[in-house]
C-alpha cells in the first residue's frame, strides 16, 4: 500500500480478525527462543509485561528503564480505573460496545481492527491480573466491583482504590521479577536509551547511557521493542513525571520509524491550576470526581467574590447547560474546551482567573460527609496538601492539563513500525485511541499490547530474522555510539547562559498557547518560528554542567529537551496539516456554529505519519476506513 | 519565605560526603520541596556549580522514588507525605533545613542524596510474586474473594516501596516493606501455593542484603507515606514461623 | 533439622523468634518468681517452708534452673548478636534524627537488659549462694529451716541495697513494657486491631511486675516487714 504504509490488518470479519492472524502467524519453536535476543526499552505496563511475557516463553530479553527500579514506571500514577468489557454487571456491555465506544470516543481517527482486538483481548486482562494478585475493589459477595468511568454509560472499569496504575504495574513487575530471577530478563535500570541502531535497514539494537557512570554502551538484539510511554512533556507542565520523555521515540523517528498523529494531545480537564512559574508539575485529580461534583464558573466576567458567596443564580453550571444528557460526565476533550472557553471568556476563577470550580456542596447534602470522604478521601487529602484549601467547605478549583498523547511512532497490525524489527507498544505507538483516549483504555491497551498482542506477533518477524544479530561491536553500533558521545559533549561545552528548564517551560508555554487546547492557523505558524528560534538559542547558549562520567541530571535534562525542540516543530506542522477539528485537536477554523469540534471525514479520514530522516519532514497517510461503524459527527447533548 | 539548607554533598559511591550550606532565598510558600530544590539548583547552575542531585520523578506521590531524611525524618515532618507531597508552607520562615540521604548499608549513597535501593528489587525477585503464566487464567470472578481479606491485601499492596522504612529503622531493617509484601500476596487465594517458599526465599534475601533487624520500634510505620501497618510484619513473622518448621517435617 | 536449625538460628526473623520464647520463658519465671517472693507478707513460716519445698525438689529444681539458664544465656546472646547487626547495618550515622514511635524503653533494650543481667549476678550472689553476705548461710528459723524471712529483711535494712533492687526492677520494667507487646508481635499475635491493646496490656504487666517486686524492698525500708 502506499509508501510503505501497509497496515497488515487481516481479511475476514471483524471479529474473526485477531484469531484468524494468531493461527495464521508464524511460531517460534521452544527450543529456539532461547536464541533471539529482544531489546526492550520501557518497564512499564507494556514494556515490562512484555519483559515478562517474552521472557517467560523462553526468549531471552533485556529491559531498560531510565528510573532505579522497573516498578517505578510513569503507569504507576494512574488513578481511576481499567475497561474490560466483562458485562459482570449485566448492563448491556459487550467486547463491541467496548469497542464502538472507543471508536467514538476517538473521533473516528483510529483503526477498527486494531481497537476491536483490543476490547477482545480486554478480558483476559482481568484474568491475568487477578491470577497475579492484584487487589482489585471487590463487593461484599466477593466479585470484582466497577464503576463507570469517564462519562461510560456501562460500567466495565475495573479499579484498585485510587490507585489501579500502581497495583497493575506491581503485577506486571512481580511477573518481570520472577522472570529476572531466571535468568531470562536482564534488567537495566537508570539506563537511558539515547539512539537506536539501524544494521540493512533493521532495527537490531540500541545504545545507551549508564545514568550512574555515563558508560556509552550498545545493545544487539534480533528485534527491538520500544514501550517508553508519552511524550506530554513537550508541554513542560503536565500530569506526566519528571523523566517523561520523547526521546526513545525520536531518535527511532530519526532513524526512518513514521511518527504517527503526533498533534493528538490529551488534556485532562480535572487537574490542580498552575500556580507560579516555578511550578514543576500538575497533578492530576481523578476523573471520577466528576461523578459526584459539579462543575461551575461564575457567570460574570470578573466576579472575584469567594465561591460561598456568588448565589446559586449567578453560577453558570456551563457541562450541564450545554450537555444535557451527559452533563458533568461529558468526555475529556469536550469538559477540557468548555473550562477553557469560561476562561478565556474572563471567568475563570482562582490566581490568574485559570480555573473553575468542581463543586460537592450538593453531593455533600445528598449523600452526607462520610460518604463523600469515603468515596474520595484521598482525593481530597491530596487537593487539600497542595493547595491547603479544604474541599469539604469550599469548592475545588481545577483547570486542564496535558496527560496523555495519542500519537506515537506508527505501527501495523502485528505492532511493527515501518522500520523492520522496531516494534512500539503502549502510549508510545499511536494505534487505538484516534483523536481522543477514553479514560481507563490506557492501562487497558498498555497490558493487551504487552501480554497478549505482542507475544503473538512477534513471531512474524523474528522467524524471518534467525541468525541475522549482528553483534554489538559491529560497525553501526560503533557509529552510533560515537554520534551519542559526539552530541552530549556538545551539550555539555556550550556552557552558556540559561539552564535547560528555562529553555523547556519556554517551550512548554509556547505549545500550551499555540498548539494545546484550541489551534488555529497564524498560531500554529508563529509556534512553528518561534521553535526554531527557541533551539537555535539552545544549542548555543544553554548551561549543562559537569561531565559525562558521573550522574548528572543537568546533562539528562539537556538531552531530552534538545528532543523536544525538534519534536515540537513536528507537532505544530501535524497540527498544521489538519484542517479538521476532532477530539483532543480543535482548530478554532473548524467549529459547528455552537462551538463544537467540526470534523471533516472527507478529507481528513487518515493517520497522519510522518518520516524524517534527514531534514524536511514527509507526510504519509494512511486512509482510515470503517466497515463496522457509522461515521457520526460526536454527540454528548 | 528564605531558608537556608544544610545538604549532604557527595561526588561518588566511593568519596568521602560532607556538608554543605546554601540559602533558599525568595521561596514561595506553595511551592513543593522538590520545587524549591529545583530553585536552588537553578541558582547553582548560573553560579557554575554542580547541582544537588536527588531521585524524583512521578512527583505526585506514587512512584516512590522521592526520598531524603529531612531534619531527621524520612520524607520530612507531614505525616503520610512523601518528599514531593511536601509543600514549603508546613516550614518556618528563616528556618534551617537539614537534608540527608537515607543512610543504610543496604542503600549505598550514588550522588548526593541519591541511594541505590536496588536490594528490595532483588527482594521481590527471590519470591515477590504470583506465577501466572499470561493467556492460562481462569476467569476473574472465577474464585470470589471476601472484601475484608481483599482490602487488607490492598492495605498491604499499598506500599510504594520508597524505602523510607528502612531509613527511619534505628536498625535500617526493611521488615515493613518485606512485611507488607508477603502479606499483600499471601492474604490473597491465589498467592497460596507460593506462599511458603515466598515468605522464605525473601527474608533470606533481605538478611543477605545487609538490613539490620527489626526491633519493634515501628519507627517505620510513623513515616510510611503509605501507612503500611506493622502488623504486616507480625503476620511475617507468624508465616515464617510456619514455614520454616512444615519445611523441616514435610 | 539442619534446615530448621538454620532458619531460626542464622536468620533475621527466626533469631527474632528465639529471643521472643526466651523471653517469654524468662518472663513466666519472673511472674512465677514473684509470686512465690510476695509470700513474704504471708509471714515466715510461710515463706520458709516455701523455701523448704522448693530445695526438696532436688532434681527437679535443677532442671528447672538449667533451662532458665539457657534461656537467660541464649537470650543475651542472641540479642547482643542482633544489636551488633543493626549497628553494623548503617555504617554512617545521620546528624540529625527524630524520632516518632520509638520511646525510651524500645531504644534502651540491650542497656536495660545489660543492666538487669548485672542485677541478676549480684542477685544470685547475694540471696542464692549468699557469697557476698555470708552471715545469712547461717540463719535458721525455729524448725531448723534456712530462714529466708530474717535472709531477706536483713538484706533489704541496707538501703543501698533495697534501692539497688528497686532500681534493678524499674529497669527490668522498662525493659518489659516493651518487651511483652514486642514478644507476642514477633510472634505474629499483633493486628491493627490489637495493636493499642497490646501496648497498654504490656505496660500495665511491667509496672504490675515492678509493683510486685518493689514491695519487699519498700516495706522493709519503710519497717513495715520486720525480723
Ligand atoms: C496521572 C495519570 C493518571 C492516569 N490515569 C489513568 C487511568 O486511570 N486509566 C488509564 O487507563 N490510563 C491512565 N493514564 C494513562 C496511562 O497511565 C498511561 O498511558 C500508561 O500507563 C502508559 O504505559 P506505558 O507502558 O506505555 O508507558 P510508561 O508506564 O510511561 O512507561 C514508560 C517506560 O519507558 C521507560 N523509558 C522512557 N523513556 C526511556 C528512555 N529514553 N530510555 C530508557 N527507558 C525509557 C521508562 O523508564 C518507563 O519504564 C494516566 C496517566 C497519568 C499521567
Ligand atoms: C529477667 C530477665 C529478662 C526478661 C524477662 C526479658 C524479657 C524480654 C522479652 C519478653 C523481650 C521481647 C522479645 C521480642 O522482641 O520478641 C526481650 C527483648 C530483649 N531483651 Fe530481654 N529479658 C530479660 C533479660 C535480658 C537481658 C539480661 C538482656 C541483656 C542482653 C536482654 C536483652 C534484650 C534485648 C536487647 C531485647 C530486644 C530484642 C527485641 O526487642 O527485639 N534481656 N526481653
Ligand atoms: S517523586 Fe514519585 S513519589 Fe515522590
Amino acid at each position: 500500500m502506499n509508501n510503505g504504509l501497509d497496515s497488515k490488518i487481516p481479511g475476514g470479519p471483524l471479529e474473526k480478525k485477531w484469531s484468524k492472524h494468531k493461527f495464521d502467524s508464524k511460531l517460534i519453536n521452544p527450543a529456539n527462543r532461547r536464541k533471539y535476543e529482544i531489546v526492550i526499552v520501557g518497564s512499564g505496563l507494556a514494556g515490562g509485561a512484555a519483559a515478562a511475557t517474552l521472557g517467560e516463553l523462553g526468549y531471552r530479553v533485556k529491559c531498560f528503564c531510565y528510573q532505579d527500579s522497573p516498578r517505578r514506571a510513569h503507569s504507576i500514577a494512574a488513578q481511576g480505573g481499567i475497561n474490560a468489557a466483562k458485562n459482570y454487571q449485566n448492563d448491556g456491555d459487550s467486547v463491541f460496545r467496548l469497542f464502538y465506544d472507543t471508536i467514538k470516543g476517538g473521533d473516528f481517527r483510529s483503526r477498527e481492527a486494531n481497537v476491536y482486538r483490543l476490547a477482545e483481548v480486554s478480558a483476559n486482562i482481568i484474568d491475568q491480573c487477578v491470577a497475579q494478585g492484584v487487589p482489585f475493589a471487590r463487593e461484599y459477595g466477593g466479585l470484582l466491583a466497577n464503576r463507570s468511568f469517564g462519562g461510560a454509560q456501562v460500567s466495565r472499569t475495573f479499579y484498585a482504590r485510587g490507585q489501579t496504575g500502581q497495583q497493575l504495574l506491581l503485577g506486571v513487575y512481580a511477573a518481570l521479577s520472577k522472570q529476572i530471577a531466571a535468568g531470562n530478563v536482564r534488567m537495566h535500570p537508570r539506563t537511558e536509551m539515547l539512539d537506536l541502531v539501524l544494521v540493512d535497514g533493521h532495527a537490531k539494537g540500541i545504545v545507551t547511557r549508564d545514568m550512574v557512570t555515563g558508560e556509552i554502551a550498545s545493545h544487539a538484539g534480533d528485534a527491538v521493542l520500544l514501550a517508553t510511554g508519552g511524550y506530554g512533556n513537550v508541554f513542560y507542565l503536565s500530569t506526566n513525571a519528571k523523566g517523561c520523555n520523547v526521546t526513545a521515540t525520536y531518535r527511532a523517528h530519526k532513524k526512518g520509524a513514521y511518527f504517527a498523529n503526533p498533534c493528538f494531545t490529551q488534556i485532562h480537564p480535572t487537574c490542580i491550576p498552575v500556580t507560579g512559574e516555578y511550578q514543576s508539575k500538575l497533578t492530576l485529580m481523578s476523573e471520577s470526581l466528576r461523578n459526584d461534583g459539579r462543575v461551575w464558573a461564575p457567570k460574570a466576567k470578573g466576579d472575584k467574590r469567594p465561591p460561598a458567596q456568588i448565589p446559586e443564580e449567578e453560577r453558570d453550571y456551563y457541562l450541564e447547560r450545554k450537555y444535557p444528557s451527559f452533563g458533568n460526565l461529558a468526555p475529556r476533550d469536550i469538559s477540557s474546551r468548555a473550562a477553557k472557553e469560561a476562561c478565556d471568556d474572563g471567568r475563570g476563577v482562582g490566581p490568574g482567573g485559570l480555573g473553575v470550580y468542581l463543586d460537592f456542596a450538593d453531593a455533600i447534602k445528598r449523600l452526607s460527609e462520610p460518604v463523600i470522604r469515603e468515596r474520595y478521601g484521598n482525593l481530597f487529602d491530596m487537593y487539600h496538601k497542595i493547595t491547603s484549601e479544604d474541599a469539604y467547605k469550599t469548592p475545588m478549583r481545577i483547570y486542564p492539563a496535558v496527560h496523555y498523547t495519542m500519537g506515537g511512532l506508527w505501527v501495523d497490525y502485528n505492532l511493527m513500525s515501518n522500520v523492520p524489527g522496531l516494534h512500539v507498544l503502549g502510549e508510545a505507538n499511536f494505534s487505538d485511541h484516534g483523536a481522543n483516549r477514553l479514560g481507563a483504555s490506557a492501562l487497558m491497551q498498555g497490558l493487551a499490547d504487552g501480554y497478549f498482542v505482542i507475544p503473538a506477533t512477534i513471531g512474524n518477524y523474528l522467524a524471518t530474522q534467525t541468525g541475522k544479530r549482528p553483534p554489538p561491536d559491529h560497525a553501526e553500533f560503533k557509529k552510533a555510539e560515537e554520534d551519542v558521545l559526539a552530541r552530549i559533549k556538545k551539550l555539555l561545552n556550550i556552557n552558556g547562559k540559561r539552564t535547560v528548564d528555562s529553555f523547556h517551560r519556554e517551550l512548554g508555554l509556547l505549545m500550551w498557547d499555540k498548539c494545546g487546547m484550541a489551534r488555529n492557523d497564524a498560531g500554529l505558524k508563529e509556534a512553528l518560528n518561534r521553535i526554531k528560534e527557541i533551539r537555535e538559542e539552545f544549542w548555543v547558549n544553554v548551561k549543562a554542567p559537569g561531565a559525562n562520567e558521573e550522574l548528572n541530571q543537568a546533562l539528562e535534562k539537556a538531552g531530552r529537551v534538545a528532543d523536544f525542540l525538534e519534536f515540537g516543530e513536528l507537532m505544530c506542522l501535524d497540527a498544521l496539516d489538519r484542517k479538521e477539528s476532532c477530539g483532543g485537536h480543535f482548530r478554532e477554523e473548524h467549529q459547528t456554529p455552537d462551538g463544537e469540534a467540526l470534523r471533516d471525514d472527507e478529507n481528513f479520514a487518515y493517520v497522519s505519519a510522518w518520516e524524517r530522516t534527514d531534514g524536511t519532514p514527509v507526510q504519509h497517510k494512511e486512509p482510515l476506513v470503517f466497515e463496522n461503524v457509522h461515521l457520526a459527527q460526536r454527540s454528548y447533548k | 519565605m528564605n531558608f537556608k539548607l544544610r545538604v549532604w554533598r557527595q561526588e561518588n559511591p566511593k568519596s568521602e560526603g560532607r556538608f554543605a550550606n546554601y540559602e533558599a532565598p525568595d521561596i514561595p510558600s506553595d511551592a513543593s520541596f522538590l520545587e524549591m530544590l529545583d530553585i536552588v539548583n537553578e541558582g547553582l547552575i548560573l553560579k557554575g556549580d554542580s547541582p544537588i542531585a536527588f531521585d524524583h520523578d512521578c512527583r505526585e506521590g506514587i512512584c516512590g522514588m522521592c526520598s531524603l531524611v529531612i531534619n531527621g525524618t524520612p520524607h520530612g515532618p507531614e505525616k503520610a507525605t512523601t518528599t514531593c507531597q511536601l509543600y514549603m508552607r508546613h516550614f518556618r520562615d528563616g528556618q534551617t533545613i537539614h537534608i540527608e540521604p537515607f543512610r543504610a548499608k543496604a542503600f549505598p549513597v550514588i550522588r548526593d542524596l541519591v541511594v541505590n535501593r536496588a536490594a528490595f528489587d532483588r527482594i521481590q525477585q527471590a519470591g515477590g510474586f504470583i506465577t501466572a503464566r499470561a493467556g492460562s487464567a481462569p476467569d476473574g470472578n472465577a474464585v470470589p474473594i471476601a472484601k475484608p481479606a481483599a482490602d487488607l491485601a490492598m492495605d498491604a499492596a499499598a506500599c510504594i516501596g520508597c524505602g523510607a522504612c528502612v531509613a527511619a529503622c534505628p536498625n535500617s531493617s526493611a521488615m515493613l516493606f518485606v512485611g507488607a509484601k508477603v502479606s499483600h500476596l499471601g492474604l490473597l487465594p491465589q498467592g497460596q501455593p507460593e506462599r511458603m517458599r515466598r515468605v522464605l526465599n525473601m527474608v533470606k534475601t533481605m538478611d543477605n542484603e545487609g538490613f539490620g533487624n527489626c526491633t519493634n520500634h515501628y519507627e517505620c510505620e510513623a513515616v510510611c507515606p503509605a501507612e503500611i501497618s506493622v502488623a504486616f510484619i507480625a503476620r511475617m513473622n507468624r508465616d515464617y514461623a510456619i514455614a520454616s518448621v512444615r519445611e523441616s517435617v514435610e | 533439622m539442619t534446615s530448621l536449625y538454620s532458619r531460626f538460628c542464622n536468620s533475621s526473623i527466626g533469631r527474632k523468634w528465639i529471643v521472643a520464647l526466651t523471653g517469654l520463658a524468662l518472663i513466666a519465671y519472673v511472674i512465677g518468681h514473684m509470686i512465690g517472693n510476695l509470700q513474704i507478707f504471708m509471714g515466715r513460716e510461710r515463706i520458709n517452708a516455701y523455701a523448704e519445698t522448693l530445695h526438696s525438689m532436688g532434681p527437679l529444681l535443677w532442671a528447672v534452673r538449667a533451662f532458665l539458664l539457657a534461656a537467660f544465656v541464649v537470650h543475651i546472646v542472641v540479642t547482643i548478636q542482633l544489636t551488633a547487626e543493626n549497628r553494623r547495618a548503617r555504617p554512617e550515622r545521620y546528624s540529625v534524627k527524630e524520632e516518632r514511635r520509638a520511646g525510651a524503653a524500645s531504644k534502651s533494650m540491650i542497656i536495660s537488659g545489660l543492666i538487669v543481667l548485672s542485677f541478676v549476678v549480684y542477685h544470685l550472689l547475694h540471696f542464692t549462694t549468699n557469697t557476698t553476705n555470708p552471715e545469712f548461710k547461717v540463719l535458721e528459723d525455729a524448725k531448723g529451716r534456712h530462714d529466708v524471712y530474717a535472709m531477706v529483711i536483713h538484706g533489704f535494712q541496707n538501703p543501698l541495697v533495697a534501692w539497688f533492687y528497686i532500681t534493678g526492677m524499674f529497669l527490668l520494667c522498662l525493659h518489659l513494657s516493651h518487651g511483652f507487646q514486642s514478644f507476642l508481635q514477633t510472634i505474629g499475635a499483633n493486628s491493627k486491631k490489637t495493636a493499642p491493646v497490646f501496648d497498654a496490656g504490656s505496660r500495665l504487666l511491667a509496672w504490675f511486675i515492678f509493683a510486685g517486686y518493689t514491695a519487699i524492698p519498700a516495706a522493709v525500708l519503710l519497717h513495715l516487714l520486720h525480723t
